[in-house]
Parts: C-alpha cells; sequence; structure tokens
C-alpha cells in the first residue's frame, strides 16, 4: 500500500471497506486468532485436554504441525486442521505463538508428586526439556505450566505406542514406572 | 474521545451494566459525537464478544460499545446436554460481561435495540441513541413462525419450546420431558436447512433419546426432519443410534411441519399428516435476528445478510458488518466456532480501516462437537479461506472431515472447547 493510497483512505472518512480492490494474504496474527477459540486467548488454553500455544517456540509448533498433517502424530481434529494451513502458514503462527508469554495455568496438583518429579526430571528429561521445562532443545515443546490431563493424554498416547517417541525420549522412558512418568508431569504442570 | 478506560471504570466503580445504561442515558457521552473512534457492537453472543474485545486488544484507542439487551449470555452449545440430563443447571453455559469491560475497556450497554438509521449512523435502544462510525451486528437468529400455521411467535414456544435460544426455553423443554409419563412421545420437528447449528437438532435427538431410555422406559422419540437426510455428521448419527437407541428413535426423513396445534399438542405435515406428541419440540424455520431484517440488511432471499468475505460489512449498507448466524458466510456451518472465526477478522479488518491500513485476507476455522451419549462424541472441523475469484468464503480442500467414529476423547475434547471458547468470550 503505497503513502499516497494510505493517506487519502485516512482522509475519507466514509469510505467504505469493499470498495478498496485487494487484501493482503492471511497475517499470522489472522492465521493464529482463529485457533484460540480452542487453545485460548494468544494461546493460552483454559480447557484442561488443549494445550496452550504461548511460549512455545516455532520450531516446536512447526514440527507438530507437520506431523498432524503427515498423520505422523495421532490426533482428532488436528490432522484435519492442518491440512489447511501450508508449511509457510506453519512458521508463521509458530512466531507468532513463540512471541507470546508462557501461559501460567491454576490447576490442582499432587505436591508429593510434584516433589518426586522434580527429583527425576533433570537426570532424565532435562537436556531436551531444559529450564525446568521452560523451553526446549530445538523442537522440543515446552511444557512447563501445560495442563496436566493434556500431558496425561500425550503420555498415553506415547506409551501406548500411538505417538511416536523421539529415540532419545524413549531411552529413558522406558525404564521409568508409570508412577515416576506420573510424577514427572505433575512436576511440569507445576512449574510457573 | 469519551473517557480513557481507567477513567471509564473508575467513574462507574466497577462497571455494572446497569450504570453503564444510566451513564448512556444521561451523560449523552454515547449519542453525541463520536470522535471518528467508535464501533457498536449489537448482541453478546458467540459472535458479539470477541468482536468488541479483539477490536480493543488490537487497538485500545478504538472505543467500543457493547450493546446487549441481557446481563448475560447462555450458550446454545452443550445446552443439549442439559436437556439431557447431563447438567443440573445452566450455569456452566452462562457468562457475563464484566470482565470485558474490566479486562479490555469495553463499555457494555444493557439496552434493547429498536432500530437503526444507517445513513445517519445511529442505533436506537431502549436507554438512548447510540451513535457510531463503524457497527457490527451479531444478532444470531428468529423465527419464520409465519410459515407454520397455528404458530403465535408469543404463546406459541410457552407450551410448544422451540428450545433454540437458550436460557429459559432450554429449561422449559426439559421440565417437560421431565414431567412425561414413561411411555410418552417426544416428537422433534426439523426445519429445513440452512438454520443454526447443522447438527444441533441431531445432537439433541440423542440426548432426548438417552434421558429417555434411563428414566422414561418404553418412551419415544418421532423426529419429523423436513430435509431429505440427517444435515451434519449423518453417517455417525445413524452409527450411534444405532448403537444406543434402536427402537427409542423414529426418525422420519422429508417431513416438513406445516402447522401446529397447541391445543391438542399435534403437528401436521404438509397440511395432511397429523403426529400427536406428548412432549413437541417445534424449531422453526429461521432467518437473521429480527434487528437486522429490520435494519434491510437481508438479501434477495429475505432471510439472511450478505456481505463481503473478507470483512463481513453488509453488501447493502456500508459501514455496518454483519457476523454470526445471520449473515452468509459462503461455506463455513452457522455456527459459534465460526462466529468466533469470523468476528476476528472482522475486528481486524475495521481496525486497519479505521487506521488507514490494508486490508487482510479471511482466515478462519470451525471445529464443533455433538454428543451421542454421556461420554461419546463426535466432531466436524474445516478450515476456510477466501476465493477471490468467486469472492465468496470457500472451505481449504481437505481441511473439512468428521470424526472417524463415536469416541470418549472427542467427549473430552469438546469439554475444553467449552471451557475455552467461553472463557475466550468472557474475559
Amino acid at each position: 500500500m503505497t503513502m499516497k493510497w494510505r493517506g487519502w483512505a485516512l482522509a475519507t472518512s466514509v469510505l467504505a471497506i469493499s470498495a478498496m480492490a485487494q487484501a493482503a494474504p492471511p497475517t499470522a496474527a489472522m492465521l493464529s486468532n482463529a485457533c484460540a477459540g480452542c487453545h485460548g486467548t494468544n494461546g493460552g488454553s483454559a480447557g484442561p485436554s488443549m494445550p496452550s500455544l504461548a511460549g512455545q517456540s516455532k520450531e516446536a509448533i512447526v514440527d507438530a504441525m507437520k506431523k498432524f498433517k503427515s498423520g505422523a502424530r495421532p490426533a482428532t481434529v488436528m490432522g484435519r486442521l492442518a491440512k489447511g494451513f501450508s508449511d509457510a502458514d506453519f512458521v508463521a503462527m509458530g512466531e507468532y505463538f513463540s512471541k507470546q508469554k508462557l501461559h501460567a495455568t491454576n490447576q490442582t496438583l499432587d505436591a508429593a508428586k510434584i516433589a518426586k518429579g522434580a527429583s527425576l526430571q533433570e537426570a532424565n528429561c532435562g537436556r531436551c526439556h531444559i529450564e525446568d521445562g521452560k523451553e526446549g532443545k530445538d523442537d522440543t515443546p515446552a511444557m512447563a505450566s501445560q495442563w496436566l490431563p493434556y500431558l496425561q493424554i500425550q503420555m498415553a498416547d506415547y506409551l501406548s505406542g500411538k505417538r511416536k517417541m523421539p529415540e532419545k525420549m524413549e531411552e529413558k522412558v522406558k525404564p521409568m514406572s508409570k508412577q515416576d512418568l506420573d510424577a514427572l508431569l505433575h512436576f511440569y504442570a507445576s512449574v510457573k | 474521545m469519551t473517557l480513557d478506560r481507567r477513567n471509564f471504570i473508575k467513574l462507574l466503580g466497577g462497571a455494572s451494566s446497569l450504570a453503564l445504561a444510566a451513564c448512556a442515558g444521561t451523560g449523552g457521552s454515547l449519542s453525541g459525537p463520536t470522535g471518528g473512534r467508535r464501533v457498536v457492537v449489537v448482541g453478546g453472543g458467540y459472535g458479539g464478544t470477541i468482536a468488541a474485545k479483539y477490536i480493543r486488544m488490537m487497538d485500545s484507542s478504538i472505543e467500543v460499545v457493547l450493546i446487549e439487551r441481557n446481563d448475560h449470555f447462555v450458550s446454545c452449545p452443550f445446552s443439549n446436554l442439559y436437556i439431557g440430563g447431563l447438567m443440573k443447571d445452566l450455569s456452566p453455559l452462562t457468562i457475563k460481561y464484566d470482565k470485558l469491560t474490566a479486562n479490555h475497556g469495553v463499555k457494555v450497554l444493557q439496552a434493547e435495540v429498536t432500530g437503526i438509521d444507517a445513513a445517519k449512523k445511529v442505533v436506537m435502544t431502549s436507554s438512548g441513541e447510540v451513535t457510531y462510525d463503524r457497527l457490527v451486528l451479531s444478532p444470531g437468529i428468529d423465527f419464520r413462525t409465519e410459515e407454520i400455521k397455528g404458530y403465535d411467535a408469543k404463546s406459541t414456544p410457552e407450551t410448544i419450546p422451540h428450545a433454540w435460544k437458550a436460557g429459559p426455553q432450554t429449561v422449559l423443554l426439559r421440565k417437560q420431558l421431565e414431567a412425561m409419563p414413561a411411555g410418552g412421545t417426544v416428537v422433534l420437528s426439523i426445519p429445513l436447512a440452512p438454520f443454526r447449528c447443522p447438527p444441533g437438532p441431531y445432537e439433541r435427538t440423542s440426548m432426548i433419546a438417552m434421558f429417555l431410555k434411563q428414566h422414561k422406559p418404553k418412551s419415544k422419540i418421532i423426529v419429523l426432519d423436513a430435509n431429505p437426510d440427517i444435515v451434519s455428521k449423518a453417517g455417525l448419527f445413524k452409527k450411534g443410534w444405532k448403537k444406543h437407541y434402536e427402537g427409542i428413535i423414529d426418525y422420519r426423513p422429508a417431513k416438513k411441519v406445516t402447522e401446529v396445534n397447541a391445543g391438542n399438542k399435534t403437528v401436521v405435515i404438509e397440511g395432511i399428516e397429523d403426529v400427536k406428541g406428548d412432549v413437541i419440540n417445534l424449531i422453526p424455520p429461521q432467518r437473521a435476528g429480527q434487528i437486522a431484517v429490520a435494519a434491510g440488511l437481508v438479501g434477495p432471499d429475505k432471510n439472511w445478510c450478505p456481505v463481503n468475505p473478507t470483512t463481513f460489512e453488509s453488501t447493502i449498507h456500508k459501514g455496518i458488518h454483519v457476523i454470526g448466524d445471520a449473515c452468509v458466510a459462503g461455506a463455513m456451518p452457522k455456527s459459534g466456532y465460526s462466529a468466533n472465526s469470523e468476528a476476528k477478522a472482522c475486528a481486524t479488518n475495521i481496525v486497519n480501516t479505521m487506521n488507514g491500513k490494508e486490508l487482510i485476507d479471511f482466515s478462519g476455522i470451525n471445529t464443533c462437537y455433538s454428543f451421542i451419549s454421556a461420554r461419546e462424541a463426535v466432531e466436524v472441523t474445516g478450515v476456510y479461506s477466501v476465493d477471490k475469484a468467486k469472492n465468496a468464503i470457500i472451505a481449504v480442500p481437505g481441511s473439512v472431515g468428521v470424526s472417524p467414529d463415536l469416541s470418549e476423547i472427542e467427549a473430552i475434547y469438546a469439554e475444553s472447547w467449552l471451557k475455552n471458547i467461553l472463557t475466550e468470550m468472557s474475559t
């Protein structure tokens, strides 16, 4: 849009929007706002089975969306929704959500499990889920303050083989007890 | 420009809708000149709340006045679960507007809109006139009751509920079901599409059948569908009905109800076939909310409002945008989630226009869940964009589809869908 056109638009307050000939392609905000009905305003989820997207890295979101699109990651709605967007859209959405502040959830968690999880996390998960899960190495998702039910659904999918674990994760998860894994999820959900 | 957000809230000391109404009536700030930066939003449902909030989030220098006749909103999505007995009251479906004021500075005026003067850019309300620079209408639906002989718009729903606007009508239908004797017959009449919430009548059928199975042995529900087949998620509903409600649901396609007799609880199909019920849930054919019709915003079909697919501005009256069930949004279904997406695109382009910036093409999503039993749900999703050649909203190929089967995990996600979308609308 040229300055000349912009000046004219500003000056003509009664200008009908539909008179404008061309609109720009959807921006990152336009694409991402549509996700917020399920993932919360700016990607901060209020629904316990839906993950917050706020504060995820661009890489984590792009990786998740590509896997939803290809079917590599199991899904209900996300497989179909991902087919409605291009790889460039995924990058735009990823950048948008990565700029939103990590969403702090307020959920009831088991203090003993949190403590146990805290003692296990650094040695077992800390190489990829860094900063107490506030960040992730490469395309590893942030888990801090994520809803516990969401994390539990994902872990169940991993353990059943529906969702494929990265090799490094599999090495650590396989020998662990279900109680230890659940403690870890409580820990990550508790991190603010 | 009138008061800024902080002063406005301070002035009102908590900003109740009543206080705001009083402010509008006495202060004259809403009826006077707008300062060129006022958007008025009519209707505090799935579309209106989001349009109001997002305009303020995108540019807090724009004044936003949300006009709504009630001090709360009850969600139609999930209201079938209440009818089926899965909720004890409507509180999980009810939102208030106070946090839209506190968090975003949306001015809420509780008033009935009585008219719109598109040329003068004025909304007439029960609390006085409100001037605007741009108007967003999210009025939902009203009923074409004149197409059903014997239907009195005021008195008929008091005994023959439609329950297609959530609230007292929803409660009435459940009370009638609870009071019905075992072995009774429920009649559900579905109008020709398009209507609000395409899968809604079939979810309602499922929830009523579930209620009858649990609480009213030997009862049945006769479904009179004006459409040639189930309008949405047909395969999944048929599968669910066979699995759970064999012998309870009597589904009859292509049965258009044309007459009602509230006195003897009878509906008439095409003037010839009488069907009697102990409880009748008659959902009349629909059109855009009355205020949109009165303002002359409906198109040649006299029912729905044609809009620009990028801005949702009416193609009939400039400066008025129509979103949600009332507008013609191409391939998008008339759903709560569609209204949410439409509201955000509309907000974006109103803000950009007011700021002399370029328009942004629409990109939206629909996600819609339906319960079939207490623990199983199904869904339909789609991604939507603008086809420039057709100048219409189309579905992005490959993105539209339904659940592969009934499942418990979909029901779990559905609960979070409700929590998130209502939180978005009210905080």
